[in-house]
């Protein structure tokens, strides 16, 4: 049987304030352990919490640059559960009235167009960090554990998805390109490595064409987008092979593992998910002027989808190549900056991000802005290639140089003594070998065998390990024969 | 009975209250007879009220994002029963 899958998300992230959701107490992360509390996100008796305008403001933005729908009257809820990484017993929450609902974000797959909806954006306060001690360091066979209220009362927004999303593929997608408009908003670093993003993704799957849901399971550790494409691949699978084993599936929430490529059942104490709800008497309800609203929607920058258009237009970019620069901020900060220092063809610029670029980050695994190679480093390549010092054969190949020491590729070219041979002398003078040595294949072009010229440039490429001009040599060889 | 003594067996686990036989009994009825007298309200006409979540007439009670003094770690950890490398110990999760 053929089966589809049905995917949502729900995104985690911590909003980018000074302080934290409810009280004064630092947000910044890596301090030492319990330095950043106070008795409101200790949960001490009789402390009062009071709302963070700027993480109200900050929700709020998000939900405008998705098309959200902002509740003008909105309040938090406690939801109510034991678990020690909260100390009051309950989290702060929204239940029924949050910031934002209705929203969508338009996934452009190259091949087709998606929009996946999204139900709600509401705020609520992260929990403290638990370490645990024993049993490898997880929860399962853990002696005892260790509570850091750093964390604790973080401002912290959720983002749900609807079940839209079909494809492992699409789950990735989505999550960059929320990632990538959060970032473009400045209220979040969305760093998956600190954890300010996390990505918890239901999935089931279901006949193709049915409209009824399956049941679907809860997958928890994705901590990059490579694990959640992954870890929904290995799902779908497993869940496949379960039904067509006549197997049933249950609702469960599963860990991935990473280096063993595969889902496990968590196991966490059995709690119902009875949170019993109820409107937080300490934090009075929120209403908000549509007049505020519009400052807010006034002070939203440039989004992805308006910089792709930005560079199809200003740049003359394929539609494909503008996707994908703007599919990360940073990728996109990096095409301009190098824009703006080269005279050239943008689109060269383009070619070598998405090109070989591309391909040494994804194999390092590392972001554009992580890594040695800067736009300074792209550009004076470009230039070595366009005044004929190097060939573009030769910049591929002082990439991985460039790549690991970040050197600039002036430098490497003349260590290597790798410039290009531009001097008709010199080059017609191997072109007499090439001849001189193929005598042959120099017959067969004679009597019609195109074929052979590439041949006969080849070999001169290789004679002079690449440096030649291959321009020069295509001259200078038909000139001969 | 307004709740069934199933139900008060629920919460009592919900807020790790280790009830016995008789205090289920006690408080079934206890709670019954509060549910009762708060269910006098589903008797009113409520049609054009709407829900009250909070009795005072307060709104958008907001603070600027800006820091405060915060505890020192060996405040913060002062009544805790156990503490290890300026954490709290809490016991065994699962």
């Amino acid at each position: 049987m053929e089966y589809e899958s049905v995917i949502g998300l729900e995104i985690h992230v911590e909003l980018d304030t000074e302080s934290k959701m409810f009280c004064n107490c630092s947000t910044r992360f890596g301090e030492e352990p319990n330095t950043q509390t106070c008795p409101v996100c200790l949960g001490l008796p009789g402390s009062l919490p009071v709302a963070n305008e700027k993480a109200i403001e900050y929700v709020i933005k998000s939900g405008l640059a998705i098309g959200c729908d902002i509740s003008l009257y909105s309040q938090f809820h406690r939801k109510n559960y034991f678990y020690p990484d909260m100390p009051k017993n309950y989290q702060i929450s929204q239940y029924d009235l949050p910031l934002c609902i209705n929203g969508h974000v338009d996934l452009d797959m190259d091949d087709y167009e998606t929009r996946i909806g999204v139900t709600r954006i509401h705020l609520e306060e992260d929990t403290g960090k638990l370490i645990h001690v024993g049993g490898a360091g997880r929860i399962a066979g853990a002696e005892y554990s260790l509570v850091d209220f750093n964390r604790a009362g973080v401002p912290l927004m959720e983002i749900v998805s609807e079940p839209d999303i079909r494809t492992p593929e699409e789950a990735k997608v989505y999550a960059q390109k929320l990632r990538a408009i959060l970032i473009s908003l400045g209220v979040s670093d969305c760093s998956m490595e600190k954890g300010s993003m996390r990505v918890d993704a239901n999935v089931s799957i279901r006949p193709k064409g049915s409209t009824e849901f399956g049941v679907k399971t809860e997958l928890k550790n994705l901590n990059s987008f490579r694990s959640l494409q992954r870890a929904l691949t290995y799902e779908i699978e497993r869940q496949k092979k379960a039904l067509e084993e006549g197997e049933v599936i249950v609702q469960e929430t599963r860990h991935w593992d990473e280096s063993k490529n595969r889902t496990s059942i968590l196991r966490t104490k059995e709690y119902a998910h009875d949170y019993r709800y109820f409107p937080d008497p300490d934090l009075v309800p929120m209403q908000f002027d549509s007049s505020w609203i519009e400052s807010l929607k006034a002070e939203i920058p440039e989004l992805p989808d308006e910089r792709k258009q930005r560079f199809i237009r200003r740049f003359g970019l394929p539609a494909h190549d503008a996707n994908l620069l703007t599919a990360t901020k940073a990728m996109g900060d990096f095409f301009e900056e190098a824009v703006s220092i080269y005279a050239g063809d943008p689109k060269a610029i383009s070619n070598w991000i998405l090109g070989d670029l591309s391909y040494y980050l994804n194999t390092e695994n590392l972001e554009i802005d992580e890594s040695a190679i800067t736009p300074k480093h792209i550009v004076e390549m470009l230039k070595l290639i366009d005044n004929g010092t190097i060939s573009g054969k030769i910049a591929k190949e002082i990439f991985p140089e460039m790549f690991e020491t970040g050197k600039m590729p002036q430098a490497i070219v003349e260590e290597r003594g790798m410039t290009q041979i531009s001097g008709e002398d010199e080059i017609a003078k191997i072109i007499d070998t090439v001849l001189a040595e193929n005598a042959a294949v120099v017959q067969e072009y004679r009597e019609g065998k195109e074929r052979a010229f590439g041949f006969l440039v080849g070999q001169a490429m290789r004679l002079t390990k690449g440096r030649a001009n291959p321009q020069l040599v295509n001259k200078l060889l038909r000139e001969k024969l | 009975m307004a709740i069934s003594e199933k139900d008060v067996k629920h919460v009592g686990w919900l807020a790790r209250l280790a009830l016995n036989d008789a205090e289920i009994r006690k408080f079934t009825q206890q709670l019954g007879v509060i549910l009762e007298h708060a269910g006098k309200i589903a008797g009113l006409d409520t049609e054009n009220v709407p829900p009250t979540s909070h009795a005072i007439p307060l709104k958008n009670v907001l603070r600027e994002d800006k820091l405060g003094v915060c505890l020192t770690p060996e405040a913060a950890l002062l009544n805790a029963p156990e503490k290890e490398n300026q954490a709290f110990v809490v016991p065994k999760i699962v």
